[in-house]
């Protein structure tokens, strides 16, 4: 099956207490409680030259910054912890402007400018105000220079700005941008960072880079108290580490020369592969899970239709498409309001579909009532004319339909395991589709006449029932509940004329395999199917995990032609 | 009855005596193998009455999709199994003609291997893997031609008729089946060409296949085909077994109390219906030169079972009238107003099983009548 990922890398809240957070936080603070007294003694060495540069003639921002052009290189770092220590707004502007070369000083009054190229030349932005100033030509303007040293402090600087952030996110980015390439400055800038960190998130992320910067360190306590400490976590590049200094090189020597410290690095090591596979695991389960809900959901329908009624639609699929076209023009209509249009769409769509399968039903179906095969073709005819009426109409090319931004995202419950926010939404919403119908035909009386007709239609009708009404309301109803899969469908995949063909036969395996008139059937079947095609890809790849799974339905349905729910007693007699 | 006593011979002639669309049928058929060669051949080009090389194909791909609907007829049409996968058994007979005239490229592909087809070299192997062995020899690709389908026939069917799969479910099941070999297909690992198929065919028996007199005498083939399959169907729908396969698609159940055994009654004509689907699927890919894994496409099955409907079930001439007919107005359509098409074809479905239940055929009868 398509189905099409969508990615989003936006890290989002953190929750969950499992076992591994508590011993974690049972542990962390008798770990680290060494590394943060070194580090404030660290933090007092380093802050000791910024006070001699107290006697430069001007103190204030603007003052600084007109030095700046004209100051040596060797000044031009005291000048630059002035601006730091100044406290102003709009300092770390400046200090990245200065790291991306884009801090320049007009030669005709020296006034410094925070600028960015355009075609006709320099757009300025005034550093202490941070507002435009107008367009000028590149002459009449000098670039500050830097060199290593200063590219260096810039850094640091920066870096330091941005884990003082309030936003937590940005501190978590500073974090891990510090920590891919971490120094015994970045290290120590992190180290005074954590004694004053209260995020749980980020003391976490700095922790862990700390303790892998430790693991380097020359006193084997250090490196044992680091790599108890990662012992306790979850994350891949402590994992790669504890792997690389626990594991013999060519010639037999180890990275670790301590016995204690390797073998405790080891046992880390595979602990955290341990846990790692579980959580792996699960993650597939979810995947599983969630691919399962697309197929029950877009089964579903064709459950009431097929399994119900013995109706074979093979049209299903183009309700589906109609569902996820409707999604489309809602948000055409609503553009302003995504998640306003996407809730809209639900009923919209069950409307659309729904009316568009009352119209097959009361045209074309109920002319060929128990000639299941001539059904399958006079079907399978409408399906092609509503594919077509889809090309006129919105051209045959894909069209996406954006997601909400509550649906984009991802629940990290810890470092080896995440979930992307819309496949959780999914699951819940075909959980809740699926209650939705079965309340409907076991708790309405609508349902109870559509059993009654399914189950004995001339009794029916002899108890007062109108089949007919009965039996085009079901096939709206099944009809209806293609398009809601269809917008469900809008936010995983392009929406385009071939939507639909994509998922019937898939649809017919899930209602098949789950066993006909019967949506319990359908929905194990379908998450079944799902956890099962993506237990097998990574084995087989997912091409052939398909057709395993295929093959698998074709031998079951010999051994239980009744599906794996078969209807018993009178039920069973009509089919 | 008397054709019990009767030997088969005579079992057919009796029953083409009463056959008016298939004494029809044999005719225009006979006409096409007079006329077909000597328009394109001996009438000069320029002249109104020449028929262009590319017609002579064009009919010839045309009678290898009648072939193939009088397959489908003959397990549907006489003994109700509805099969929405028959086009798998086309396209296995199709890969086997497909694999010899393969091997018959020889040194002229693009990176002159004598042994391996460009497609492997592409994929770096270095030895040809075993299902490909001797098919360089035509009489064993053409062997493979109905082996292969059959023996799929035989294996999905004796699991499918012996466990009672009937109707619906089966239909489903035949549709599973070619959507997992069209997924099996495309891959490259299978070593069927993935996606691309077999194509850039050169030569077919050391004849240049580009010829005009190679496009004649591959027509011929599929007509002398063609007829003989109707023959042969024909036989087996008049013969006592025949008779068995009314009485099982119009009462299953029935049929088993008496004391026929069902299952073999199924099993036998549908792996003769493979076979069939297959010998025209091996006539088709030299006419067309490719054969790629799309026509395992479940949409291409049931849109043979829409020929059939259309032409008249049941009555085998009508297949092979209906499979013409809709290709014909495909071509046409494809051409002249590619947008209405899938109106056309849809509606034609539509239209056909509410007001033709039995086909054109039938119309035309009643119109006699």
């Amino acid at each position: 099956m398509r189905y099409a990922r969508r990615r989003f890398h936006v890290t989002a809240s953190v929750a969950r207490t499992t076992r591994w957070h508590r011993l974690f936080q049972i542990f962390s603070p008798l770990a680290f409680a060494l590394l943060a007294l070194s580090a404030v003694t660290a933090n007092a060495a380093e802050e000791a030259p910024a006070s001699n540069v107290a006697a430069a003639p001007a103190t204030d921002f603007v003052g600084i910054l007109s030095q700046l052009p004209n100051a040596g290189l060797s000044d031009k770092q005291q000048l630059l912890e002035q601006l730091i220590a100044s406290h102003h707004a709009s300092a770390q502007s400046v200090l990245k402007a200065l790291l991306d070369e884009h801090l320049y000083s007009r030669d005709s009054d020296g006034k410094v400018f925070i600028t960015e190229e355009v075609d006709t030349g320099l757009r300025l932005t005034d550093p202490e105000t941070l507002t435009t100033a107008g367009t000028e030509a590149a002459d009449g303007f000098s670039k500050v220079g830097t060199n290593n040293a200063l590219r260096k402090f810039l850094r640091g600087a920066i870096a330091q700005f941005r884990l003082d952030d309030p936003d937590r996110s940005v501190r978590l980015v500073a974090v891990h941008e510090m920590l891919r390439d971490a120094d015994s400055a970045t290290v120590d800038l992190l180290r005074v960072r954590l004694s004053s960190e209260k995020d749980s998130a980020v003391r976490k992320a700095i922790e862990i880079g700390l303790a892998i910067a430790d693991l380097d360190s020359d006193d084997a306590a250090t490196r044992l108290a680091a790599t108890t400490a990662l012992s306790q976590t979850l994350d891949g590049d402590a994992y790669n580490k504890l792997k690389a200094i626990s594991t013999a090189n060519a010639d037999g020597s180890y990275a670790e020369t301590d016995d204690g410290v390797r073998n405790a690095a080891a046992k880390a090591a595979q602990r955290i592969e341990f846990w790692r596979g579980i959580y792996g695991s699960v993650e597939t389960l979810f995947f599983g899970l969630s691919l399962g809900s697309v197929l029950v959901l877009a089964a579903i329908g064709l459950a009431i239709t097929f399994g119900v009624m013995g109706v074979i639609n093979m049209a299903h699929g183009e309700l589906i498409m109609l569902g996820a076209y409707t999604a489309y023009v809602m948000q055409q209509l609503l553009p302003e309001h995504l998640a306003l249009s996407i809730l809209l769409s639900i009923p919209a769509a069950f409307l659309v579909s729904g009316l568009v399968g009352v119209a097959i039903e009361r045209s074309i179906v109920r002319f060929l009532y128990g000639r299941p095969l001539e059904t399958l073709l006079a079907t399978f005819g409408l399906s092609l004319i509503l594919q077509q009426l889809v090309r006129s109409i919105f051209s045959p090319l894909n069209r996406s339909v954006a997601s909400p931004e509550f649906m984009s995202g991802t629940l990290v419950i810890n470092d080896a395991l995440s979930l992307t926010y819309n496949r959780l939404y999914i699951v819940l919403f075909t959980l809740l589709v699926f209650i939705a119908l079965q309340l409907i035909l076991k708790r309405t009386s609508l349902g109870l006449k559509v059993r009654a007709v399914s189950q004995n239609r001339s009794m029916a009708r002899a108890m007062g029932i109108r089949s007919e009404w009965v039996d085009a309301i079901t096939f709206g109803l099944g009809s209806g509940i293609a398009g809601v899969a269809g917008v469900a469908l809008s936010q995983l995949t392009n929406v385009g004329p071939n939507l639909g063909q994509a998922y019937i036969i898939d649809s017919f395996m899930v209602v098949v395999f789950g066993g006909v008139g019967n949506l319990w059937g359908t929905l194990i079947g379908g998450m079944t199917l799902g956890v099962a095609g993506k237990l097998l890809e990574p084995a087989v790849g997912a091409v052939m995990a398909k057709i395993v799974v295929l093959v698998f339905i074709i031998l079951f349905i010999q051994r239980r032609k009744q599906g794996l729910f078969p209807q018993k007693g009178r039920a069973a007699e009509g089919h | 009855m008397e054709t019990t006593t009767m030997k088969p011979p005579s079992i057919l002639l009796a029953a083409l005596r009463q056959d008016r669309g298939g004494q029809i049928l044999l005719a225009l058929l006979a006409a096409a193998l007079v006329l077909v060669p000597l328009t394109n051949l001996v009438v000069p080009e320029g002249s109104a009455l020449h028929l262009s090389t590319y017609s002579v194909t064009l009919f010839g791909k045309y009678l290898c999709y009648a072939l193939l609907a009088i397959a489908v007829d003959l397990v549907w049409g006489y003994c109700g199994i509805l099969s929405l996968g028959h086009t798998a058994f086309f396209a296995l007979g199709g890969y086997a003609v497909g694999m010899y005239l393969m091997r018959q490229i020889g040194t002229r592909g693009v990176y002159g291997d004598p042994i391996l087809p460009d497609f492997m070299v592409f994929l770096n192997w270095k030895t040809l893997p075993w299902f490909w062995q001797g098919m360089n020899h035509f009489p064993v690709a053409l062997i493979m031609v109905v082996l292969v389908p059959g023996l799929l026939a035989l294996i999905f069917g004796w699991l499918a008729f012996r466990s009672r799969v009937t109707g619906v479910y089966l239909s489903i099941i035949t549709q599973a089946l070619t959507f997992a070999l069209l997924l099996a297909f495309f891959r490259n690992e299978m070593g069927f060409g993935g996606n691309n198929g077999l194509t850039d065919f050169k030569e077919l028996l050391g004849f240049d296949l580009q010829a005009p007199g190679m496009r004649i005498a591959l027509f011929v083939t599929t007509v002398l085909a063609l007829a003989g399959a109707y023959l042969a169907c024909r036989y087996i729908v008049a013969s006592r077994f025949g008779r068995v396969l009314q009485a099982i698609r119009d009462a299953e159940g029935r049929t088993r109390f008496i004391g026929y055994k069902v299952e073999s009654y199924k099993l036998w004509i549908w792996v003769f219906s493979a076979m069939l689907a297959g010998i025209a699927g091996a006539l088709y890919v030299p006419q067309v030169g490719i054969i790629n894994p799309s026509e395992f496409a479940p949409i291409n099955s049931i849109e043979v079972v829409i020929w059939v409907a259309v032409g008249g079930r049941g009555t085998l001439y009508g297949a092979v009238a209906g499979a013409v007919l809709v290709n014909y107005a495909k071509t046409y359509f494809t051409a002249a107003a590619p947008e209405v098409w899938l109106y056309a074809l849809g509606a034609l479905f539509v239209l056909a099983t509410l007001f033709l239940p039995r086909g054109v055929v039938g119309l035309m009868r009643r119109a006699a009548a």
